[in-house]
Order: structure tokens, then sequence, then C-alpha cells
């Protein structure tokens, strides 16, 4: 079942191509764009079935030499992590293709062009992913920047050049620090094994035995690459401007996709490699962590743009994430992973939602909106919803990863994990409030009403205007998102099974004991 | 007088072995029968008789340099001509590179379509602005003297970077040197710009020389010989004035960082590159780095390799400040001619990294990791020059960076090839300039020199920031109205560009062969 890795990673490139010559015809790009990521898609689905969550640490492996002066290989391979940012990818891709189907591209631009840096970047994302090669992540980690620093600077609002060159340099230092390390994790192999290697199962039983200085400094490497991108406070400042400058679609992949590869790559290459470093080094971790939770929560609270205000509630859940990983207990560690996948499906929808807003009245202010709920229930419903499993009620899907990052955070880390709860009480806040503005009371707002109405006009929802309800395009959509969203917070079961395994097996590499496991055997 | 006799009888005629000295005799040869060319054969014939000439010599030259490499060679190089010139593994490696990029160039240097007659005046010597000045501006006649000059300055690269003692060097600097000097007033827009940079070069070059001289007259006190070995052996153990030897090393050396403007010696580049004629700006960024950065590899290596504890900590810092002079100085052009200089300061930093980058054990992994980037830089270098010279105005090249506004929307191929070696020229993965750096570096972690590879870093990360800005400005601004035009390049540059582009991605998927022939062997000591 190799083949199904290697053609979720060649089907979207060659999307690419083919949507990059339809550039004259916008509706068959938009049509051939959406039938391969919806290829891509039953892919996701196949791999999914292939992988045994009970089997070999890195499934469906598959490589061939790359630059054999350093042993570098092409090699991929997934574990049930990697597979699970991987199947929300493919998910999402064909939501965003068709949430931005009538949306209008700055004047010279096409769909063509924009679909196929699409389809790119769900290439190269999917390729990160699923690198077992330390070098090969490195260099997919930096290629993944190209189309994204196009689709924001190409395709964005006002201010999209400085929020592109800033989304780039951000995280290129990252990188390149990152790669500081890689190196130095390269020579320490060369030195004990006679012979370079990038392979991560080598690398990662040679340098987790280094002694705890040269740990801590490749560790600092790493993890300044993957704080930015994740981004932990105070590595956090491209976000708010990548995110309310990029199309909606495109904030879809930078906050519910690009970030998940700072996570991801704390489980896979920090814990991993850097044992020692990563229990010495937690606190900060930690601290960072709690910060954002709170930092991005009051900041969210205080946004009067919609869009900046997704991007802070990403930060605050990005704490959450950082915790339950840095908290070393296999139901945190779950509960992070989930978390992973949920923060993708909950803001993913929320961004979704909020975009068709936007569409509605053409600003992301909020005070531009009122009582949007009187001329669009359906909308109102949808938005209420994804705010909900935004804010993590019990029984949508972010409600049991939020859960389990806490629980299990809290035998090791109660402190922590006391003031991260703070963050829930905060969500409830600037969720609600949100809902409240924009969609509750008199019909009012620039946005809805007019301008010229004056301020303080208020609309009558019995009269016929421009804003409509959902269409069926939207609610097509954003029904598979709702049900995922509920089916997940009942019977979340399949995912865990997936990713426990995983986890147990990186907490094992790390060398903690449970606690859990103690109690539970009282 | 019978004395004398037989003295002069016991003088022997020294050894050469003709068979490693091919590719350098050719192209030197063929630069002295290309000044008689341009004295006997009629104009209207020179310019193809020069060109297929020089074509030729470069393509004949790489074809006696394989020759020689896949023969039966000594292992670790042969000295010939009495020991002048060491013909090793690293000299064939920097002699090829030298002729492939010699041979881009001349083809940028070749083009008359782009500017009618050529890129270059006919009489550099006319004052700008008088009559007769006006008046050569509305001919397209063109002196072919950039062949041989060309050529020479090949030819004294080739040499200088196989010279095994001082003084062989130092001759080899000149013949290098001031055809470049010649070369850099010859633009035909601009008179004043390109006198000003020919003019400045020279001048500040001829200090550089004469530090290099004196320089090399204080390490003959020193050692008694110039030749690197002898130099070696005495540093290796005497009681001799280390004042000497020191202070020696510190004058040549300036003298070679000069030419490989490396930064704070870099004064003269930016106005150089700038006001140069663009395929002579190429030639320049790409040869001259090569041959300056050869140089200082064998200097360092073979003569004062015992002594790096010492000078290690100099050219440490060194290092750092032309790298952080070119990408903070970078940061502040607004021509790209000049942007693309400072980057090649910041390179210039990045290559020193690697010529340092020896371990106590006496190896040098950065030997070929620095052979490795002067090759990719080169080849990226030489086809970014040739995109500068395509983008145009009335004026001739439109080299301000605000008259690239929105290229890509007139020019999508264009603006698509210059992006893609911009971010060549930052070091972003998939592209020979991020395995150069990536060679370099590991080197240098190797070396224990990982301070230095973070500093390296963050000024790559700064330095990413002007080439990002040109790409901002080029795909998300606007056209000016009476902007440029890009020019269609004739075949030549079409080539040249071609040639560079497809070299930089080809060396950034599979470095491995290129890696491997860098690697096999080291300087003959």
């Amino acid at each position: 079942m190799t083949w199904v890795l290697i053609a979720l990673l060649v089907v979207p490139l060659v999307g690419a191509l083919v949507v990059a010559f339809l550039r004259k015809d916008d509706t068959k790009a938009k049509l051939v764009a959406l039938a391969f990521s919806l290829v891509e898609l039953v892919l996701a689905v196949l791999l999914w079935a292939a992988y045994d969550p009970d089997g070999d640490r890195i499934q469906l492996a598959a490589g061939v030499d790359w630059i054999p002066a350093f042993g570098v290989r092409l090699s991929f391979g997934i574990d049930g992590i990697a597979l699970v940012m991987i199947a929300v990818i493919a998910l999402l891709i064909p939501l965003v293709i068709g949430a931005g189907w009538t949306e209008k591209l700055p004047a010279g631009r096409s769909q063509g062009g924009y679909l196929s840096l699409i389809l790119i970047q769900e290439a190269v994302t999917v390729a990160v992913f699923a690198a077992t090669d330390v070098f090969l992540f490195y260099v997919l980690f930096e290629v993944m920047l190209i189309p994204m620093y196009f689709l924001i600077g190409g395709y964005g609002g006002a201010r999209r050049q400085y929020a592109a060159v800033k989304f780039f340099l951000y995280s290129f230092l990252g990188g390149l620090i990152m790669l500081a390390s890689a190196i130095g994790a390269y020579a320490m192999a060369s030195d004990e094994l006679g012979k370079g290697t990038f392979d991560w199962a080598t690398l990662v039983k040679v340098v987790s035995d280094a002694d705890s200085t040269t740990q801590t400094w490749l560790f600092l490497g790493f993890f300044l690459a993957f704080a930015i991108k994740a981004p932990l406070v105070p590595f956090h400042t491209w976000l708010p401007d990548a995110a309310a400058e990029a199309p909606i679609g495109v904030t879809v992949i930078v906050v519910g996709i690009l970030d998940k590869v700072g996570t991801f790559g704390m489980l896979r290459y920090l814990l991993p490699m850097f044992p020692t470093a990563s229990k010495n080094l937690a606190p900060l971790v930690l601290v960072l962590a709690v910060a954002g939770v709170l930092y991005g929560s009051l900041l969210a609270t205080g946004q009067r743009d919609m869009k900046r205000f997704l991007a802070y509630v990403s930060i605050a859940h990005f704490g959450f994430i950082a915790l339950g990983i840095f908290a070393f207990t296999s139901q945190a560690g779950v509960g992070s992973v989930s978390y992973m996948l949920n923060h993708s499906i909950s803001t993913g929808m929320l961004i979704l939602v909020i975009g068709m807003v936007i569409a509605r009245g053409g600003s992301s202010l909020i005070s531009d909106y009122g009582g949007m709920s009187k001329v669009a229930p359906l909308l109102a419903g949808m938005l209420l919803l994804s705010g909900l499993t935004t804010l993590s009620l019990p029984g949508t899907n972010s409600f049991v990863s939020e859960f389990l990052v806490l629980i299990g955070s809290f035998p090791t880390q109660p402190v922590y994990t006391i003031i991260a709860t703070v963050g829930m009480v905060l969500a409830a806040l600037y969720v609600l409030w949100l809902y409240q503005r924009i969609m509750t009371g008199p019909l009012r707002g620039d946005a809805l009403v007019g301008a010229a109405a004056g301020p303080g006009a208020v609309g009558d929802p019995e009269k016929k205007t421009a804003i409509g309800d959902l269409s069926k395009r939207e609610i097509a959509v954003l029904a598979p998102l709702v049900v995922i969203v509920l089916a997940l917070g009942f019977y979340p079961q399949p995912v865990l099974d997936v990713i426990t395994p995983t986890v147990g097996a990186t907490l094992t590499e790390v060398g903690v004991t449970d606690p859990v496991s103690v109690q539970e055997g009282k | 007088m019978n004395l004398l006799v037989a003295q002069a009888q016991t003088i022997e005629a020294p050894e050469i072995d003709y068979g490693a000295l091919a590719p350098m005799l050719i192209v030197l040869g063929a630069a002295c029968i290309s000044v008689l060319l341009e004295a006997l054969l009629p104009k209207h014939q020179r310019w193809a008789v020069q060109l297929v000439l020089t074509l030729v010599t470069l393509v004949g030259a790489t074809g006696a340099l394989i020759l020689y490499a896949t023969s039966e060679r000594p292992e670790q190089g042969v000295a010939t001509l009495a020991g002048a010139i060491a013909v090793d593994s690293p000299s064939l490696f920097l002699w090829a590179t030298l002729l492939v990029l010699g041979f881009g160039s001349v083809l940028l240097i070749a083009d008359r379509s782009v500017e009618p007659g050529g890129a270059f005046v006919a009489q550099a010597a006319i004052r700008p602005g008088t009559v007769q000045d006006r008046a050569q501006a509305t001919k397209t006649g063109m002196q072919t003297e950039v062949f041989p000059l060309t050529l020479f300055a090949l030819g004294g690269m080739m040499t200088f970077v196989a010279s095994n003692d001082l003084l062989t060097m130092f001759i080899a600097l000149e013949v290098l040197s001031l055809p470049l000097y010649l070369l850099c007033g010859l633009a035909r827009r601009r008179r004043l710009l390109s006198q000003e940079a020919a003019v400045k070069y020279f001048l500040l070059g001829a200090f550089a020389s004469a530090f290099f001289l004196y320089g090399v007259a204080l390490l003959y006190g020193y050692a008694g010989s110039v030749k690197l070995s002898a130099i070696a052996t005495a540093a290796a153990g005497t009681d001799r004035s280390d004042t000497l030897l020191f202070a020696g090393f510190g004058l040549l050396v300036v003298g070679l960082l000069f030419k490989a403007a490396v930064g704070p010696f870099h004064a003269w580049t930016p106005d150089v590159y700038q006001g140069a004629p663009t395929p002579v700006t190429a030639f320049m960024a790409a040869c001259t780095k090569v041959a300056a950065f050869g140089g200082i590899l064998r200097v360092l290596t073979v003569a004062f390799e015992n002594t790096q504890w010492e000078w290690r900590g100099v050219l440490y810092g060194v290092a750092v400040v032309s790298m952080v002079i070119g990408a903070i100085l970078g940061l502040t052009q607004t021509d790209v001619k000049r942007m693309i200089a400072y980057s090649s300061v910041a390179h210039a930093g990045f290559l020193l990294i690697g010529t340092i980058a020896l371990t106590p054990e006496g190896t040098n992994p950065g030997v070929s990791a620095t052979m490795f980037y002067l090759l990719a830089y080169g080849f990226t270098t030489i086809a970014a020059f040739g995109i500068v010279s395509l983008v145009r105005n009335s004026d001739g090249e439109a080299t301000h960076l605000s008259q690239w506004a929105g290229l890509a929307k007139r020019s999508p191929i264009v603006a698509g090839t210059f992006t893609f070696l911009l971010l060549a020229l930052a070091g972003i993965p998939l592209t020979s300039g991020f395995i150069g750096k990536f060679v370099v570096f590991s080197a240098a972690i190797d070396a224990g020199l990982t301070p230095l590879v973070v500093i390296a870093l963050v000024a790559s990360a700064v330095a990413a920031f002007f080439y990002l800005r040109v790409i901002v400005l080029m795909y998300f601004s606007d056209p000016a109205p009476d902007g440029p035009t890009v020019t269609v390049p004739g075949a030549f540059t079409t080539i040249a560009i071609t040639l560079g582009a497809v070299v930089t991605l080809v060396l950034g998927l599979w470095p491995t062969f290129v890696l491997d022939w860098a690697g096999t062997g080291t300087f003959l000591s």
C-alpha cells in the first residue's frame, strides 16, 4: 500500500500542473482543481485504511537515495500523528476550493494560478508530514513557504506585501536556525557511526544519548523553528498579519494546516531526538504555552477585525496544544494530537463561516455588522455552532481534546494547567461576544445597512436586502464539517485509536513513565 | 670567466609538464593570437573571428582539462615549471569552474542584439559629454578588444589559482587585474559611471597589489623563499621573528581579500559592479570570485596551516564583518546591480567561512565545500546579470529597483527565472545556493565554528529580505506606466541565462556528482 502515500504526494502536483494551464478558463480550472482535491481525499481515506495502529512506528515507508554524499534520502513514511494531519489536509482543501468558488480575485489574477498554488501547497504540506529524513524535512519546511508567500502576496488584501514578506522571513529564519541544529546532529552521527546520515530513526538513536548541554543547544535550534511556526508567544506576530491579509481560503490553510507543522515537529523531532533537553526545558515551553493561552484569549476578545480575531484564537489554542505535549503524559499527548486535528476542523469551519459573513458584508470589521441573524438565520446558526466547537462545548469534537489535555496535564503540571483553564472561560467570552455583536440585536452596521444610512442606523429585516442566507454551495461546504464536529464530539474513539500508540511510542522515546497508568493500577 | 661558464652550464631548463599545463597554455596562447588578429584582420571580420576563437579556445581548454584529469596522473598532483605551478585536484576543479563560467560570461559579452552593437564602446578614452562622445553614442561600432582582454584575465585567473609560490601569484594577480580595469571602463551607456568605476577599481586595485607585494617581501624575509611550502616549513618550527610572518601574512591577505570583495575590503564593489558593462560585471562577479577564493584557499591551506590558531580569529572577524555589511547595506540599495554587489559581499563572507573551516587534525572539509559554493554561485550570478541586461528603457538598462515593479505581468518568464535565481542567492532549498550554504556550514560546524555559522544563518535571513523585496516588486506591485521593457534576448544571452538557471536547478537537486568531484583531492604541499 506504499503507493497510496506516493500518490498522495504526486496527485496534487499533477493537479497543479494541469490547473496552471487553465488560466484562461476560470470555471474549468475550479472544476479540475476540485476533482484533484477530491481524488486526494479518497487517497487519504485509503491511507487511513492501510494504517495499522498497532504496527510499526513508521509505516508505509519508501525511499530512494538523494544526495549520497551526506546520506540524504528521499524517504517518506507515516505514523499516527502524520496520518491524522494528512487526512485533515485532504479534507480541508476541497472545502476551501468550494468555499472560494465565487470569490473575486484581485484584478489580473486568474483562478488557474490561485488554485495551482493551493494544490502545490497541499502536496508540499503532505510531504512535510510524511518526510522521515531530517534533511528532507528541512527542505520541505522551507519550500512550503514559497507557494504560501505567493498566495498571500499575490491574492491578499491591502497590506499583503508586508504580510507575505513578514511571514516568509519569520519562518525562513526559524528554519535556518533549525538547519544549524540539524547539521549539528548530523555531525554527531558521522562522528559516532563513521558515516553521516539524516535518517530520522538513526538520528533519534544517536542524538538522544548526547550529553545535556549539546542536547540543549540542538533543542533550541529546532524549538525556535517550531515555536515560530506553531506559533507560540512571543514568536507569533506574523500570524495575525498573514491571517488578516490572506484571502479566506488561504487563511484556512495557514491557520488550520501550516501551523500544525510546528506542533507536529515538536512531537516528531524535539521529544524523541532531545529527550533530556525536552525534560529540562519543559518549564520554558510551558510558560510560553500558558502565556499564549492567556495572551491569545485576551487579544482575541479585544480584536475589531474578524480575521485577526481568528489568528489570536489560534494562538490561544496552540498554547493548549503545547501544554499537552510538554506535560509528558499519554493522556495529555493524545489530547494534544487530537487537538491538532480538531483545531483544524473547528477553526477551519469558523474561518469558512466568517469568510461567508465577510463575503456578504464586504468588510472584516466586527463593528460593520449587527443583527445579521434576522436576514441570514442559517448562517447565524453555523457561526454559533462553529463558535461553540471553538470554545470546546461538550458534545463537540474540541471538547474531547481540550478535556484530555487538561486532565492529562494536571497530574504533572497542576499550576500551569489551572492557569490554562482560565483560557476556557475567556474562550466562552470572546466567542459568544463575537456572535452577539454580529448576529443579535436589530439589523445594523455599515456593511449590512449601508454607510449611507448614517451611524447608528437600524435596518428593517422585512425589507429585501442583498444579504441572503446560505446558498446550496455553502451548505454543501459546511455540512461535512458539521457532521464531523458532532461525530467526533460523541464518538472520538476511531481517531484516538490511531494516535494513542504513536503518542505512547513518542513518550517511550522520551523515557517518561506515565503517572496516569500508575493511578489506574490502584 | 671560466667559473661563470661553468655555473651557466649547471642551470638546467625546468621540466614542463605540458599535459598538465595545457588548459592554461591554450587560454594564454589564444589570448596572444587574439591580439594579433585584432591588429591584422579588417574591421568587419574581427567580431566573428574573435568570438569563434574565444569560444573554441574555452572549449578546447576544457577538453584538454578533461583529457588530463581523466588520464593517469599523480594523485597528489604535480608541481611543474620549477615548482611555480601546482596542478592538483583543486587546481583542476577551479580551472574547470573558471572555464565554464568564462564560457557563460563570453556569451553575455558577445551578445549584440540586446544593445545594438554590443554593450561596449569603441573608444573608452573619449571624455563623457563631449562632441566626440555624443557622436560615438550614435554609432554601433564596437572594439573587439574585449575578447583578448577577457582571455588574458581568464588566463591570469587560472594561473592565480594554481600558483605554488607567491611571486607567480603576484604576476598572475596583475595579469588578471589589468584587463579587468580596462573592461570596466567600456560601458556603452552611462560613460561617466563606467569611467569612474574603472578609475576607482584601478586605484584601489593598485593599492591592494602593493599590499600583496609588501606582504610577499616580508614573508620572503621571514622564510627566505617565496614558495608556499617553504613558508609552511619555516613556520612549523623556527626561532625567527613571528612579527615578520604575521605582518607579511596580514598584508598578503588584505590583497587577496580585496580581490575577493570581502568586507571591509569591499568598498570598490558596488561602484564597480554598477558602472561596469553588465556582461563584464557578470564575468567579474563569477570568475574573479573563483580566482580570489581559489588563491586564498591555497595560501591558507598550504602555507599557513600550521599557524591557523593565530590567524583564524582574525579571519573569523572579517567573515562576520563581511556578512553583516553585505546583508545590512544590501537592504538599503535601490539599484539592482548594487544590490547584487552587496549580496556578493555577503556571499564572500559565507565563502570565507568555508576557507577557514580547517579542523585541528589538519584536514580541511571546507576546501571542497568552498569550491562547490564558488561554482554554484558563479552560475547563478551570471544568469542573474544576464537578466539584468535585458530589462531596459530608452537610456539603456533600467537598474533602479522601482522600474522593476510589476515586471511579472509583462514578462512572466523573465520574472520567474529571476525569482528562481534570487531564491538561489537567498539559499532556499532545491537550488544550488542552498546546497552550497549547506556544505560550507556543515564543514564549519565540523571544524568547531558553530557560533560563526549561527551568525551566518541570521545574515542569510536578513539578506533574504532584499531578495524578497525584488520578488514583491515584480509580482505584487503594479507596473509603472512608463516602465522599462524586456528586450527579447539574442541566442547568446539566452544560452547564458538558460545555462546558469539550469545549473542552479540541477546542482540544487542532484549535487552529488559535483560534490564528489570537488572532494577528490587536496592541495599539493
